[in-house]
């Protein structure tokens, strides 16, 4: 296949990925500074305080984005897991691995910072309303995708494994989505939607928004940066051949 | 902008603590993930010129 003049399936081998996605950090890296630091500042110095909830909304500057991408990347992860399991794909299964620590972390982030938004407006730092609930179970799912490979000595049956277990939980995407229409929940309903304008200023949701974006290129830095260090983790098993002892497997996992 | 004092930025209208507790953890972690995974290719990198 080919495309621009590229040869796109080139970099379907781990050995030629390796180099493109090292050219591609600094990048990514580099936008999502700037991205970041411009969203900070129009979300501190240019938005306006909100005449409800005070300076307290602030919060919504990284948690919108943060639960935003833990539900993008696990949408990604699923579909990188489902590419390896259909074409039984290596890069795809790496890929998959290297995503799911960051979501992870988004996900642990939205909650914590959920529970510093809804102390001061809710009056508690957690309540088992659907939406909470059901981004607490999305944690619980990264942490068993990953302690899942963890816990299989076999590389590519670990692979299968935990993709299965990914594509299985992406039912819940849908479900944190939806949570604050279907049910009656004290979480908000969505402030910025595909179909409706925008229920806040402009300025708010601009902050909003380039946060997001900057989130976004955080996590094409820090998961190809990932994958490589995956990449070349693997490769070293590789090398040993037959006669990697266990305990060799076991530091390099 | 809306702020008369540095003081003022801080306290972010009283709700400063959970503001920057939100903001203060959202960066460490971020900068966490980042040392980890410096670190992680560091070492992965020492093996692949051991195995070289």
């Amino acid at each position: 296949m080919s495309f621009m003049g590229i040869n796109w399936f080139k970099y379907s081998s781990p050995q030629a990925f390796h180099p493109l996605a090292g050219k591609m950090i600094p990048w990514f890296s580099a936008a999502a500074l700037a991205l970041i630091g411009v969203g900070l500042y129009i979300g501190f110095f240019v938005a306006p305080t909100d005449f409800q909830q005070g300076d307290a909304y602030r919060i919504i500057f990284v948690h919108v984005p943060a639960a935003w991408m833990s539900m993008f990347l696990y949408v990604i992860m699923a579909a990188w897991a489902g590419i390896g399991l259909g074409l039984n794909a290596r890069p795809s299964f790496m890929m998959a691995q290297a995503i799911a620590p960051t979501g992870a972390l988004f996900t642990f982030l939205a909650l914590l910072t959920g529970s510093m938004w809804g102390k001061p407006t809710w009056g508690a730092w957690w309540v088992w309303d659907a939406r909470l609930t059901s981004e607490l179970i999305l944690l619980f799912q990264y942490i068993g995708i990953i302690s899942l490979r963890a816990s299989i000595d076999d590389l590519r049956r670990a692979d299968r494994a935990s993709a299965v277990f990914a594509l299985v939980g992406v039912v819940n995407v849908p479900i944190i989505y939806f949570s604050v229409r279907w049910w009656n929940t004290l979480h908000q309903g969505a402030s910025v939607s595909m179909t409706a304008s925008p229920k806040m200023a402009a300025t708010m949701v601009t902050a909003m928004l380039v946060m997001t974006l900057g989130f976004w290129m955080y996590s094409f830095a820090v998961t190809l940066a990932r994958v490589r260090c995956v990449i070349a983790e693997r490769e070293r098993q590789l090398s040993w051949g037959k006669n990697a002892s266990i305990q060799q497997v076991a530091e390099a996992r | 902008m809306q702020w008369g004092s540095p003081s003022e930025f801080w306290a972010m209208g009283g709700y400063g603590l959970y503001v920057w507790t939100s903001f203060g953890a959202t960066a460490l972690c971020m900068v966490w993930e980042v040392l980890a995974v410096w670190r992680r290719q560091a070492a992965a990198a020492v093996e692949r010129r051991d195995v070289a």
